[in-house]
């Protein structure tokens, strides 16, 4: 068990402070929530406090954005979605945060980040992931993408991915 | 097979759970079932794989870590020799094949950046490839919500 007393992670000017508590309440989660009536009384009991204290430290973790949010995550195979592409595009530096928020809001894209360019090999500075149950449907995610960016798409590509080489749960706490 | 139920619940569980004393009995209510009927079924996604996970999905990168998304352009002769050197990194959390000139991504996770570039240089070392390395400069949006 992780027994570090404060940890101070600082991302972006935010510093987010997560004390023996909240990494105990971390490690109890990371896999999952238990599936039982009062899953937060089942995790108090585990880090050896009250579920409202659970409740609350949750609750300022989804704050300040080290808990996303509680929710189900999809197996996207196992749902039909098998088309899972990577969509790349040149943008003009100066707009890409303008345009990285509206590609973001598009349902169908699940992340979508700037990253830098490697010149002269890689012009793409805008990465955003689609997922379609078929390879046509994902193209026709991909010319929604670019009539949103209109002329500020001044190059994209897709990458499709054909294998998994390796996938490991990644332990963020142990 | 799923059936309308089941899509119910992934469709609703994906954008949220509440943070309350009996949070299954109050989602359960709002979609007209029991709670144990909730439970069930949510462990039923869970054991055939229709779910990864259920639960609070954290970001890794708030609590320390360093992250970078990385691409070879592996010669195809090569392909498999390439995958077992990069693959043996306990750093390289997901790789992936695409197909494209850039053909292998992997994620690298580390707990400093620095070791970021130590796992890659030690790559192109031993693989003799140029490792491109991609780190996250901004975020727009992350969260998977497919309607099934």
């Amino acid at each position: 068990m992780a027994t570090s007393p404060v940890k101070q992670a600082s991302v972006s000017g935010h510093n987010i402070h997560l004390d023996d508590i909240d990494r105990r309440i971390i490690q109890t989660t990371q896999s999952g929530l238990p599936l039982v009536s009062r899953p937060y009384d089942d995790i108090a009991r585990d880090v050896g406090i009250s579920a409202d204290e659970v409740m609350m430290r949750m609750h300022n973790m989804q704050q300040s954005g080290i808990i996303r949010r509680i929710a189900a995550v999809p197996n996207h195979y196992a749902l039909g979605y098998k088309a899972n592409g990577m969509t790349v595009w040149d943008v003009p530096d100066d707009r890409i945060d303008e345009l990285g928020e509206r590609v973001g809001a598009l349902k169908f894209v699940s992340h979508c980040y700037h990253r830098p360019r490697c010149l002269p090999d890689w012009p793409y500075n805008l990465f955003a992931m689609v997922h379609a149950h078929t390879h046509e449907e994902a193209l026709e995610l991909v010319s929604r993408i670019a009539d949103l960016l209109g002329g500020d798409d001044r190059g994209h590509d897709v990458l499709f991915s054909t294998r998994i080489l390796k996938k490991t749960g990644m332990r963020l706490i142990s | 097979m799923m059936d309308e139920l089941d899509r119910k619940i992934i469709n609703v569980l994906q954008s949220g759970f509440p943070l309350s004393n009996e949070p299954y009995a109050e989602v359960a209510a709002q979609m007209g079932i029991t709670e144990t009927e909730l439970i069930t079924r949510l462990q039923g996604l869970l054991d055939n794989k229709t779910l990864s996970r259920f639960g609070p999905m954290y970001d890794a990168q708030k609590m320390g870590g360093s992250f970078s998304l990385v691409a070879i352009q592996v010669p195809e002769e090569d392909f498999d020799t390439v995958t077992e050197v990069v693959n043996s990194y306990s750093e390289v959390a997901h790789n992936y094949q695409r197909d494209h000139k850039f053909n292998m991504w992997y994620v690298i996770a580390t707990e400093t950046p620095v070791q970021i570039g130590e796992v890659n240089r030690d790559i192109e070392q031993r693989t003799g490839l140029k490792v491109y390395n991609f780190p996250k400069l901004a975020e727009y949006f992350v969260g998977l919500q497919l309607p099934v």
